[in-house]
């Protein structure tokens, strides 16, 4: 199993009335909210979590990308990956990832996940998304119908600046360019590539493919998911992919660790609420943008959303416990959850959200804590006939560069 | 009025096609012709009507190959080449209104008669356009029509705009017509029309509702100002759907083409 600490990095400062004066988190939230004094003790705090769980024994520490976002403070996670490449060993860096649709020209993100597979020693786990509506289009101005055009041309174009030795020329839709010769190259030939995506057959083809490892990133939790996952694998057999791999696939679960399951309610549970309550209030109108989407899937969506709004009723932890939003209790119990999880969904990377909404340092250190300790690891050998695939997970190269203090060496 | 298909490089197209008198193109706004559309009807009491669709709107198939404002104004030549119509009346409404100034500009040889129905196109700092691509199916009858209640109606054929059967025909309808639509309206509906407006040689007609609110009634005399042979009419009472809404007072306009 693979265990990635990841942190979305939310705004922690969202107002008790947030929901009702606002119409959404997302795209254009009220930039009166974010106070860059504050934000200053927010981001390195954040920073000093995901430090934190690299040392607690986590296979990597995960950061992603969003833009004009109210939980997800991150609209450039390779200079978050950059701090943390200096400050971390060993751990593997996921940045999951670069929406590469976005960057013009895309060998922007050769260069930048090349730097920092070289800073960091080969611990580069890279992510493509296609990026949501949200992000791709109502904040960056894509075209919708063109998106995913323009995202093909881009990951083509990545791969080949990464692998050809030579300058080459790349005659692109969107993108042209005389001479692509990117410095520096990565040191993984390639890093491996997890892809973010939301049930669309043509991302499942896409990693079966390229032998990349699927992700479903959603907060509906384990149980919502197994639709979609089962979707995944049923492909994976039809496409006649060599193996059926758990590390082809990846899942990230909010997930909450306490003494016992009263006391992870007493502990977390204000900060789940704001989470869920509060952070995930998304303008409907934004959610999807036209031709964003495949017409197969919006004819199997919820339609709900889209007519006049209903008054909101909150969501409470059990509907959350029981749903499988949220992993939460003893470590016994989350250790019970969680192989569901792992069997159910049969996925080899995990995505731990162990910081959630609002939740203040010490409680995020002792969830991860306890996760890490009393929990992970009887979760390590659910796959043991895969247990020697490296395909989707970094190559650090021994003997590492370590930072070094020259002052101090100085006066030594 | 008749749906037929015309072959055109890269695509089929359909077309309504209807009426008796001089030859007229029409070219629908983004969200494409209603069932049985009173325009088009009244349209052809007068002319021979030809309605084609953008590739992706109604029940026409999407065309990958049309990706920007040149390929969709080719395009749309291509169209009337093959319908085999020289010279038509060129007519068209909000979006269908910026391809038609399009296609004036680009060739102003071939287009003598233009008529454009509050067409999009330009883009004034003073008067931004409302998103459409983040518009809630509930709100656009609010935006589109002076007459809410009316437009409501119009909209959904009666029902109820939260209606699930109503919101989900709509939902893939508007995914496939206004996909297609973002290709050129998307996030801003500019494509550097206004540098090319001065090339248009045709007597041109515009139309606008005083209450549009989707492309504000300033954007009227932008046209205006552009385009060499150009005379405002402004509809009363009114808004972005005037075709639909005052379909007597624009025909009684088009008339001043002739």
């Amino acid at each position: 199993m693979k265990f990635t600490w990841f942190n979305l990095m939310p705004w922690p400062h969202l107002p008790d009335d947030f929901r009702q004066k606002n119409r959404s988190v997302w795209v254009d939230i009220d930039s009166r909210l974010f106070d860059p004094i504050k934000s200053n003790e927010v981001y390195n705090t954040y920073l000093d979590l995901l430090e934190y769980a690299s040392t607690l024994g986590f296979d990597g520490i995960g950061v992603n990308e969003h833009h004009q976002n109210g939980y997800g403070i991150m609209p450039s996670p390779n200079l978050i990956a950059a701090t943390l490449a200096r400050r971390t060993k060993d751990v593997g860096l996921v940045v999951l990832g670069n929406s590469i649709a976005l960057y013009n020209p895309p060998v922007r993100v050769a260069e930048e996940f090349a730097m920092l597979d070289c800073i960091s020693g080969g611990r580069l786990v890279a992510g493509f998304p296609v990026g949501t509506s949200m992000d791709t289009n109502y904040c960056y101005g894509q075209i919708p119908s063109l998106t995913r055009e323009k995202y093909m041309e881009a990951h083509d174009l990545i791969r080949k600046a990464w692998a050809e030795p030579d300058p080459f020329a790349f005659n692109g839709r969107y993108t042209k360019l005389r001479h692509v010769n990117i410095w520096p190259r990565p040191i993984q030939q390639p890093p491996p590539i997890h892809i973010p995506g939301g049930g669309s057959v043509e991302t499942y083809d896409f990693c079966i493919d390229n032998t990349y490892s699927y992700s479903y990133l959603s907060f509906t939790g384990y149980i919502r998911a197994r639709a979609l996952m089962g979707g995944y694998w049923d492909r994976v057999a039809e496409r006649n992919a060599p193996d059926h791999s758990p590390y082809r696939a990846g899942f990230a679960q909010t997930i909450c660790v306490a003494d016992t399951d009263a006391e992870a309610r007493r502990l977390y549970e204000e900060h789940v609420m704001y989470f869920y309550n509060r952070c995930l209030h998304v303008y409907p109108g934004f959610a999807d943008a036209p031709g964003y989407r495949t017409i197969k899937t919006i004819q199997s969506g919820a339609l709900s959303q889209y007519a006049p709004a209903r008054p909101f009723s909150e969501v409470t932890w059990e509907e959350l416990i029981e749903g499988g939003h949220i992993i939460a209790g003893s470590p016994e119990t989350v250790r019970q959850r969680m192989e569901d999880l792992i069997k159910s969904l049969h996925v080899g990377n995990i995505f731990c959200l162990l910081h959630v909404g609002n939740m203040p340092k010490e409680k995020c250190m002792n969830s991860t804590k306890l996760f890490a300790e009393k929990v992970m690891p009887k979760l390590r050998n659910m796959f043991p006939d895969y247990a020697d695939d490296d395909r989707f997970w970094c190559h650090p190269i021994p003997n590492q560069a370590q930072p070094v203090n020259l002052a101090e060496q100085g006066r030594a | 009025m008749d749906l037929k298909t015309i072959a055109v490089p890269h695509i089929p197209v359909r077309y309504y096609e209807g009426g008796k008198g001089e030859p007229l193109v029409f070219l629908h706004g983004a969200s494409g012709f209603l069932p049985n559309d009173p325009f088009l009807a009244a349209l052809a009491e007068h002319y021979h009507v030809y309605a084609p669709l953008l590739p992706g709107y109604g029940d026409s198939e999407e065309c990958p190959e049309l990706r920007d404002m040149l390929d969709i104004t080719l395009h749309t030549w291509d169209v009337i080449e093959a319908l085999g119509l020289k010279d038509p009346i060129l007519v068209g409404h909000s979006m269908g209104g910026m391809i038609a100034a399009e296609m004036a500009a680009i060739a102003p040889h071939d287009v003598t008669r233009l008529a454009l129905i509050c067409p999009a196109g330009l883009w004034l700092e003073s008067h931004p356009v409302p998103d459409l691509f983040s518009t809630m199916p509930y709100e656009f009858p609010a935006l589109l029509f002076h007459d809410v209640q009316k437009g409501t109606e119009l909209l959904t054929a009666g029902m109820a705009l939260d209606n699930p059967q109503w919101l989900k025909g709509f939902l893939v309808i508007n995914a496939r017509q206004m996909g297609m639509a973002g290709r050129i309206l998307f996030p801003i509906p500019d494509r550097g029309l206004a540098q090319r407006l001065y090339r248009i040689k045709a007597k041109t007609l515009l139309i606008w509702g005083d209450h549009d609110r989707l492309i504000a009634p300033a954007y009227a005399e932008g046209f205006k100002s552009k385009i060499p042979h150009a005379e405002l009419v402004m509809v009363k009472n009114a808004g972005h759907m005037v075709t639909l809404e005052k379909p007597q007072e624009v025909l009684t306009s088009l008339a001043r083409l002739a």
